[in-house]
């Protein structure tokens, strides 16, 4: 790779690469992201590529071995362009007549279509209702680019508005423009980007650090994964033009160590990027120098936190610190100015200075701009990352993306926000998505996590589970976070057993008011909102756990007994065989029936029965 | 392992602070924990304090003081997967095997692991057998796969 020693050079480059390709007259985009990764993606990579070689059809078929697509329900996954055929659920053998039928004859392979509720058939990738009501602004380049290779960036534009800061705007002026957008901090938040790169900016010293937070430990969440794992050099890009505007000549990117796939291409594409002379000494001549390296995440959730994050890149143990007199953008790591800004917040950059800031804040409300990627899952039927304009109704998202429960039932509530987020009911869905209605519901934005939760999520269970992964998580160094969601899970698990008083729910409110008041991070402060948010909408839950010890979702094992209904039952025996602890008696086609002592209330027996006959009660 | 080793990684990665945790990361992956020998010379090449490297091992979770066993099994507790019923899962492995999240069998075979989150929700609950997904599993599955596992082991 040849050093470019100027912005000439990038765009002869990127002619060259748009020339090359032209010999490409279709390519096959595989998705290799990490729903699709996890279920045998890479084999079909290197079988395609092996079976395109072997036929001699490699310099006509382009085949992209790419980062997520967002539809992981169906994965894996595979786009035909330039016609946008979306193959789904592809196994190694349907690769053959792929490359037979529709990439060398232009047939349609039936089998291979997605088919909505309905059983119709759809061919192309934007008519699929999952995608239709979405506006992919980060995620539609994923589908374009291998992220290991820097020549696909670049093909389709990467860099561009990197450039076009370098040449034609002071850094003033690129702060001016990410203030009128409108973005807010995707890290869960919703601090206004532009502000706080001014407060680094203007902060005093001449080493000042910008930072990726890609320590993304929700449960549930894996958007901003997907994003440095699938579009690496879009990220390094929004980080150049920041470290620009801020006046910062190093930078880091902590990722989680739990996501391999995410440093190794992230470290890859630094590598690129600074063999081409896009980062390191004298950018492009331009006399602007910038260097990024990768730090890996030990699996603290707390480092998500961007002073306990700093502690981290520091060589410490990640314990945050009060922050309400000593912002990071004055003095962070190493005692510099410091600018954190997450992994989605810096993918928006690109886009506001290419499009500029009146495009940008277009999309969205009053005060929430642009698009949001969030990873819709639990109880729904099209579980995957979809990324939609700010200011569209939960409702649509997970029903219409969605396409509700895998069941048809009712959805009960939609979880948002990760462990520091709230439970929003049914009733409240058509609120939309906007960093202020959703905190208003007694919920937050977050990073990006949406659960969907059916009759069968007992709420207590629920908030015990959040309130148990921050427990664990609580660095322990200020008391009211410490011992308050000790105490906390201590009160829940009594619920959930049975032994629940009539001073339980008081208890957990009081301590929910403490907790909040005086906890020393957003962690503990925020710790208690799983509680307060299902005690306001579900209390009737927790009334009938303390009260009439019945959990009515069917889950808590202390307080249900499995049955099986012997009308309902055929004796097809599917329950006995399934069973692992051999608590099913009965003989075929015959009423089979549960022995109590041994059932260790486990729902194998309810799962397999096609008949319904087992019931919870 | 080799000191020697221990040396070439800390080199790597240029004795920098911010890249300690990656350093005791890529150590580990040779004995699957970090021995009192290996955190003793860590100490002495970084010119950091032991007990501040002790206190980064136990505050973070990738980082083992003990071995491992052979085999790992790891469990996803990510929130779907958990609305999915992981937890019946995660108990049916903890009675199979007998061991508590975070431990090692008695022989040695089996070191049980909960991650709170894998990032492929859509096929959850899932269980990890060294490395290998297995997706959408319930009770009476997860035990099946136990079964095998111990047999092969």
């Amino acid at each position: 790779m040849k050093r470019l020693e100027s912005i000439g050079d990038l765009d002869k480059l990127r002619e060259s690469i748009i020339e090359k390709n032209k010999c490409y007259q279709k390519t096959i985009t595989i998705c290799g992201g990490p729903g699709c990764h996890a279920i045998g993606s890479e084999d079909l990579r290197t079988s395609f590529e092996r079976e395109l070689n072997e036929r001699g059809l490699s310099d006509k078929i382009r085949l992209i071995f790419s980062g997520c697509h967002g539809f992981c329900e169906q994965g894996p996954l595979a786009v035909i362009r330039p016609s946008g055929i979306l193959y789904c659920k592809l196994k190694v053998e349907d690769i053959e007549p792929i490359i037979t039928e529709t990439l060398v004859d232009d047939k349609i392979i039936d089998s291979l279509l997605y088919e909505d509720e309905n059983g119709n058939k759809i061919v192309y990738e934007k008519d699929v209702p999952f995608y239709k009501s979405q506006k992919r602004l980060l995620m539609e380049q994923q589908e374009l680019v291998n992220p290991t290779i820097i020549d696909d960036y670049i093909g389709n534009g990467g860099y561009e508005a990197f450039c076009k800061v370098l040449t034609g705007m002071k850094p003033e002026e690129v702060i001016t423009e990410i203030k009128n957008s409108g973005l807010r901090g995707r890290g869960g938040a919703g601090f206004p980007t532009g502000v706080k790169w001014e407060s680094c900016r203007n902060a005093s010293g001449n080493i000042k650090y910008i930072v990726c937070n890609c320590d993304e430990g929700d449960p549930g969440a894996y958007m901003d994964r997907s994003l440095l794992e699938g579009n690496p050099h879009l990220v390094l890009e929004g980080m150049l033009i920041g470290a620009y505007a801020i006046g910062s000549q190093e930078g880091f990117i902590y990722v989680r160590h739990e996501y391999p796939r995410a440093w190794e291409n992230a470290g890859i594409a630094i590598e690129q990027a600074k063999a081409l002379g896009l980062l390191g000494e004298n950018i492009l001549g331009s006399g602007f120098s910038f260097d990024i390296d990768i730090a890996r995440g030990g699996g603290a959730f707390v480092c998500g936190e961007s002073t306990a994050l700093v502690a981290s890149l520091e060589g410490k143990a990640g314990e945050p610190r009060d922050k309400q007199h000593l912002h990071t953008v004055d003095s962070g790591l190493w005692e510099k100015p410091t600018n954190l800004n997450n992994v989605e917040t810096w993918a928006n950059v690109p886009f506001i200075i290419n499009n500029g800031s009146g495009w940008y804040s277009q999309i969205g409300t009053a005060k929430s701009k642009g698009t949001k990627i969030f990873s819709l899952v639990g109880k729904v039927k099209n579980t995957g990352l979809v990324e939609v304009p700010m200011g569209i109704s939960l409702r649509e998202i997970v029903y219409d993306i969605g396409g509700g429960t895998p069941d048809g039932t009712e959805i009960k509530a939609v979880q948002t926000g990760g462990p520091s987020g709230g439970c929003i009911p049914n009733r409240l869905l058509d609120i939309p998505i906007d960093f202020d209605e959703l905190t208003k519901a007694g919920s937050m934005m977050g990073s990006g996590g949406m659960i969907v939760l059916d009759k069968h999520t007992c709420m207590v269970d629920f908030a015990r589970y959040f309130i148990k992964f921050l427990k664990d998580e609580s660095c322990g160094k200020c008391m009211p976070c410490r011992e308050g969601l000790k105490r906390m899970d201590e009160i829940l698990t009594d619920i959930i057993e049975g032994n629940g008083t009539n001073g339980s729910i008081d208890l957990l409110e009081e301590l929910a008011f403490v907790m909040k008041d005086a906890s020393l991070c957003g962690l503990g402060k925020t710790a208690p909102n799983s509680i307060v948010s299902t005690l306001e909408y579900f209390r009737d839950e927790y009334i009938s756990h303390v009260r009439d010890k019945k959990c009515p979702a069917g889950v808590c094992t202390a307080l249900i007994t499995y049955t099986i209904n012997a009308e309902t039952c055929t004796g097809c025996g599917a329950c006995k065989k399934n069973c692992p602890h051999d608590a099913i008696e009965g003989v075929r086609k015959e009423p089979h029936r549960i022995i109590d002592d041994l059932c260790k209330k486990c729902g194998a027996c309810m799962e397999v029965c096609k008949f319904g006959a087992v019931e919870v009660n | 392992m080799e000191l020697s080793v221990v040396d070439e990684i800390v080199d790597v990665h240029k004795r920098k602070s911010w890249a300690l945790i990656s350093i005791l990361q890529d150590i580990q992956k040779y004995d699957g924990y970090l021995s009192q020998e290996v955190l003793r010379r860590v100490s002495e090449r970084m010119e950091i304090p032991l007990t501040r490297l002790y206190g980064m091992a136990t505050f973070y979770k990738t980082l083992n003081l003990t071995p491992q066993g052979k085999h790992n099994i790891t469990i996803c507790s990510g929130t779907a997967c958990h609305v999915r019923g992981s937890d019946r899962i995660l108990k049916e492995i903890m009675n199979f095997l007998n061991v508590e999240p975070g431990g090692t069998t008695e022989d040695g075979e089996f070191t049980l692991s909960v991650v709170n989150c894998l990032g492929a929700c859509a096929i959850g609950p899932i269980v990890v057998v060294d490395g290998k997904y297995n997706g959408k599993m319930n009770a009476s599955k997860v035990k099946n796969l136990l079964v095998k596992c111990r047999r092969k082991a």
